[in-house]
């Protein structure tokens, strides 16, 4: 059996999620095996995991369990593999998985490889791929355990709808209190975290000054596209952190990466290197970027940018 | 307060990435080795400011040879109290785990730091490992930190946001942007590390229960086209009909 362990957010599943079903049940046809989703905490339509192949959904509901803490999360998840004789456990890749990866494989003695990028083979014993050296390179990682533990990266594969709703089943589990107390949780609503964006518009220093934003704004909203800059915008204080993108910043996937005036220095690359296609920017037509993308324009960014943005609202006028 | 900081050696971040023995290993042919910048930057040197606020000390633990000594000087050098090296190849993630909370049981650390993962393998895996290894909880990507007696609040960064969380110490903490700026050694620091006690201790028998098999260098497939500034219709196109992205 694979079991997955899948996140809502206040009783919401989010793309992510059926990437991580779909990706279980493609491990389950790889292993013969049927797939279980397990999902902690109030969900109305937890069904709708069996259209993304999980044979069974087991809901949990515990009051021990109602905010996220990774030592309960860690005993639940731990609790139901054993019950069901799981064989892989696969978690999503986001802030909840990253906090109970780790305690999973300690706890089941597990292989383990937290930012699974691909599915995995079973030539050679089981392997799979993840990212290293924070994009610079690929690693092949042989799991050499019985039990095997598997974080899988936002934007990996795509949810792939190949079965109908399931039905729920409960399941009754012993979890001592959380050691955590969740004070607030705010979430920025209407906006696609970096992680999981499939656009992201991306600028840096070539802009000169934090107040010139506007057209980037512009452009991002005309695309729905998710707003990013390099770091030492960021660390001037011009953009926020968290919307660095590179090595110590966002590791970001998305399939549309647009980045303007930025050079695109080594450790910038190394983060947004995963990008499908990347447009790149810029004044200095020996800008290092030109090197590492599909489409470029050498250019004054004040004069290509709204002349950009002006071309995308034609066609988006002309396409809806 | 006794704080425990745990720091990985990395590749520094502007290294470029090589791979040799027929692709099975990391090419360390001319690199340059850091301090874990996520360790360095915000681990160390929150732990620091905490202990300068309310008093105690701070301890470094790596795994490694002895190679790394001169890695953890350098936090010595940042102002830590002592460091303890576990002498053997950090060969996985629980291997690491495993000898840290081995050492850190019979210490009664109130605070376990790591960075939120290492820029070499980006697991970001030992901080919660050794949370669970010692039943302490756990708080990953944290921003923000402050301390009131023995409780800690603390913001750490989620999809698309922020939360808030209490918890009591002792816990294990991985620090992410935000918890702190860095800090340059001085030349007092320098001098001053040199006194500093470095401990090395023998490694606890744990095997590896997975390893690399084939590492593969990023695929740089991408020929370029280049577009005239003047014409943004035909970026949009392309991008509509050849890229298939909008």
């Amino acid at each position: 059996m694979v079991l997955v362990f899948v996140d809502h957010n206040g009783g919401q599943f989010k793309k992510a999620t059926f990437e991580v079903v779909t990706y279980g049940k493609k491990v389950a046809d790889l292993l013969s095996c049927e797939c279980a989703a397990l999902v902690l905490g109030a969900v109305d339509n937890a069904g709708i995991l069996g259209q993304y192949g999980a044979n069974r959904v087991i809901n949990v509901s515990n009051d021990n369990l109602t905010n996220f803490d990774s030592q309960t999360y860690t005993s639940a998840i731990a609790q139901v593999a054993e019950k069901i004789g799981a064989k892989v456990v696969i978690v999503g890749h986001n802030s909840t998985g990253k906090s109970i990866v780790g305690r999973l494989a300690a706890k089941m003695d597990a292989a383990v490889i937290s930012g699974a990028k691909a599915v995995p083979t079973n030539d050679n014993g089981f392997v799979v791929e993840k990212n290293v050296f924070s994009g610079k390179g690929i690693a092949s990682y042989l799991l050499d355990t019985d039990i095997k533990i598997i974080s899988l990266m936002g934007n990996s594969i795509q949810p792939e709808v190949t079965g109908t709703d399931a039905s729920p089943e409960a399941m009754e589990l012993s979890i001592n209190p959380p050691k955590v107390r969740v004070i607030e949780r705010k979430t920025i609503s209407g906006i696609v975290p970096l992680p999981e964006a499939e656009m992201v518009v991306s600028a840096g220093r070539g802009m000169g000054a934090p107040d010139k934003w506007g057209i980037i704004e512009e452009l991002a909203e005309i695309l729905g596209a998710t707003t990013a800059c390099s770091r030492p915008v960021a660390d001037t204080g011009w953009r926020p952190h968290h919307e660095h993108v590179g090595q110590t910043g966002v590791a970001i996937r998305p399939n549309l990466y647009f980045a303007i005036g930025i050079s695109g220095a080594i450790q910038h690359l190394a983060g947004v290197s995963s990008s499908k296609v990347i447009v790149v920017i810029n004044k200095d037509p020996e800008a290092p970027f030109f090197k590492n993308a599909d489409y470029g324009v050498v250019g004054d960014l004040f004069e290509v940018v709204p002349a950009l943005n002006a071309a995308l609202k034609d066609f988006k006028a002309n396409n809806n | 307060m006794k704080i425990l900081v745990c720091v990985s050696k990395t590749p520094e971040t502007t290294a470029n990435i090589n791979f040799t023995n027929n692709n099975t290993e990391f090419d360390t042919n001319g690199v340059s080795f850091i301090m874990n910048p996520y360790d360095e930057w915000y681990a160390l040197v929150r732990a620091l400011e905490l202990t300068e606020a309310n008093g105690g000390s701070v301890t470094i633990v790596n795994v490694g040879p002895s190679i790394n000594d001169a890695v953890i000087k350098k936090g010595l050098a940042i102002g830590a109290k002592d460091a303890v090296r576990i002498d053997a190849e950090p060969t996985s993630a629980l291997f690491v785990a495993k000898q840290i909370a081995a050492y850190a049981k019979s210490e009664a650390y109130d605070i376990i730091f790591t960075g939120k993962e290492s820029i070499d393998y980006n697991g970001s895996l030992v901080g919660g490992m050794i949370a669970e290894l010692l039943d302490l909880p756990y708080i990953s990507y944290a921003s923000s930190m402050e301390l009131a007696g023995s409780t800690a609040t603390l913001q750490r960064e989620i999809e698309g946001g922020t939360e808030v969380v209490q918890l009591d110490t002792p816990f294990v903490v991985s620090a992410a942007k935000g918890m702190a700026e860095q800090r340059i050694p001085n030349m007092r620091g320098i001098m001053m590390a040199k006194k500093k006690p470095l401990n090395v201790a023998t490694a606890e028998a744990a095997q590896s229960n997975e390893k690399v098999v084939e590492f593969k260098e990023v695929p740089k497939d991408r020929a370029i086209k280049m577009i005239n500034p003047e014409d943004m219709a035909e970026l949009v196109r392309l991008l509509h009909e050849e890229a298939k992205a909008i």
